[in-house]
């Protein structure tokens, strides 16, 4: 490194710009912009991933898409997971506010709610499939209550198997909201609070006109991570049903039809469609929340 | 009345801070349960018993040798290093040339990296896959590990914004002593940096440790196993077996129970800090 300091600080900055920011920049076109260009192409061929030529088709691998109602019905299944965020998100903040407050073993109640969060996927989906199973935890909880007239089979029933696993979801991703809200509270400062007890304000008022307010940013920036998260749910249907029963997801049917189909056309036409409502949603966020400025 | 009012609503509080516990644990308390029971106890015993016997690690030497969980920790140590030594490294150029430089083109490469995290990881798998396919990397480790150390924002932003809270004018002194930007960053800004550094680390490394997806599909191989797709395929052949399914999910959960007890102060701030912003 001893030439390098024989350099003029303006040439050292230039190269130490370049050399600092060529490997991250190599991995964002290779694996972030490459991949989206890529994307497109393919969605306009027939191409099954293997073969030396691709066959361009226009708009079939849309049309597919849209008028076929198999492909567009796994839609539905994200509406599920949709609404689960907002129970989800509610939890969080109901928890987050109570536990910024005065409570005893707090640490205790925050690592607990918290730690679901951390743990492995596969590991969840395994942890619910023995939840609710016909002679598994659920049940047998339900029966120690007296309701065992309540009890399901909560996998196999189709009226009940996505309202089960997007309980597992929000079971699994609501400690990831509680400590962000947490955090967020966290830095309002304790003299707000004060000021508002002596104007006469309760908790309620506290929460509505002083906590409200000031995390309504992160709660905006977590709703659109909501609809971008209900749409790529993968992991937990994967793991528990393996996409059965109607519980398949976008995402489980599009590596099912890319992968296992060997449809790699109609796979990224489908993953343009995903990738375009993830987008519109996002755009209708950000002008939803420019208006209320 | 008011007292009264006051201890309903904190009799309330608790009582949902103590359902909400139970929820969060049970799911998890149950399966510890199961992982100690023996074939015959599991079947003729409701989930919510307790085992006989609190010592029958049976089921975890089973699992443990049966799903060769030691090769999948093997791997999953190997990609996690990597890839967390890397990402640690570039993630904490980019923020320091970012932050302490204003260059032509800076915006824009911050624009670049925000836009790129908006891109939902899951819709380009498809195109990703041939990438990774043209470069010979399918079925090695390195797969995941070049897709773990690209794109990430969030180590950048983190290192970003502690970058901030270190004066410049350490930057400048040392430059009045003749140092090379790169001792700067080497010396100076890299030391500086280890409470981020620990925060990139832990939150990297649960992601990588948790992630099913990537190991699953560009490592299928399977001396390539990672914890992950190691307990997956368990999946399966282990239908009737659930005592040793629920020992080898506690083998993946251990690690991870343990790292949050040990590191439960910094896991808070990392957390925080990397999706707050």
């Amino acid at each position: 490194m001893e030439r390098v300091s024989n350099l003029s600080y303006k040439n050292q900055r230039i190269l130490i710009i370049l050399l600092f920011s060529l490997v991250p920049v190599v991995l964002l076109l290779t694996f972030s912009y490459l991949p989206v260009i890529k994307m497109f192409q393919y969605s306009f061929t027939s191409w099954d991933g293997f073969s030396k030529n691709m066959e361009y088709v226009g708009f079939d691998n849309y049309k597919t898409i849209f008028t076929r109602p198999e492909y567009f019905a796994v839609f539905k299944v994200s509406l599920y997971y949709f609404f689960a965020t907002f129970v989800q998100m509610g939890l969080a903040l109901y928890f987050a506010t109570i536990l910024s407050f005065n409570v005893r073993l707090k640490n205790w109640f925050k690592g607990i709610l918290f730690f679901p969060t951390l743990l492995n996927g596969v590991a969840i989906g395994f942890i619910f499939l023995f939840f609710f199973k016909p002679e598994g935890t659920l049940n047998t909880l339900l029966d120690l209550a007296g309701l065992g007239a309540w009890q399901q089979k909560w996998l196999l029933n189709p009226h009940l198997i996505n309202i089960s696993l997007a309980f597992a979801s929000v079971w699994r991703y609501m400690g990831m909201n509680f400590i962000i809200f947490l955090g967020a509270i966290s830095s309002i400062g304790s003299d707000i609070y004060e000021a508002s007890e002596i104007d006469g304000a309760n908790r309620w008022h506290q929460f509505r006109h002083i906590i409200l307010p000031s995390i309504k940013r992160i709660l905006q920036l977590n709703l659109i991570l909501a609809v971008s998260g209900a749409i790529g749910v993968f992991e937990i249907p994967y793991v528990m049903t393996g996409g059965s029963n109607g519980s398949s997801t976008f995402v489980i049917q599009t590596v099912d039809v890319a992968f296992k189909y060997s449809k790699l056309g109609l796979a990224s036409a489908m993953a343009v469609v995903l990738l375009g409502i993830v987008i519109i949603v996002t755009i209708l966020q950000r002008v939803l929340i420019k208006e209320e400025k | 009345m008011h007292t009264i009012k006051y201890s309903a609503a904190s009799f309330f509080k608790y009582l949902t801070l103590v359902f909400g516990a139970l929820a969060a644990l049970i799911p998890i308390i149950v399966v510890f349960f199961a992982s100690l029971k023996t074939n015959t106890e599991y079947a003729n015993t409701g989930p919510l018993t307790l085992p006989e016997n609190w010592l029958n690690f049976s089921n975890y030497t089973k699992a443990f040798v049966d799903g060769n969980m030691l090769l999948g920790f093997m791997n999953t140590i190997i990609i996690v290093l990597i890839s967390i030594a890397g990402a640690t490294l570039t993630g904490s150029m980019m923020a320091y040339i970012l932050a302490r430089f204003k260059f032509k083109g800076s915006k824009l490469l911050m624009s670049a990296f925000l836009l790129a995290t908006l891109i939902p990881g899951v819709t380009t798998q498809v195109a990703t896959f041939q990438i990774i396919n043209s470069l010979d990397l399918f079925n090695t480790r390195w797969a995941p590990i070049l897709m773990y150390l690209g794109t990430d924002i969030i180590a950048v932003y983190i290192f970003m914004q502690f970058l901030d809270s270190i004066s410049e004018s350490l930057d400048e002194s040392a430059m009045l002593d003749g140092a090379s930007y790169w001792t700067i960053y080497w010396r100076i800004i890299l030391p500086l940096l280890s409470p981020a550094i620990v925060t990139v680390i832990i939150v990297k490394g649960v992601n990588i440790y948790n992630d099913f997806y990537t190991p699953f599909l560009y490592m299928p191989k399977s001396s390539l196993q990672v914890v992950s797709t190691a307990l997956f395929k368990f999946k399966g052949p282990y239908g009737s077996q659930w005592e040793v399914i629920c020992a080898a999910i506690m083998i993946a959960i251990i690690p991870t129970l343990i790292a949050f007890i040990a590191l439960q102060k910094y896991i808070y701030n990392g957390f925080a800090q990397g999706s707050v912003k």
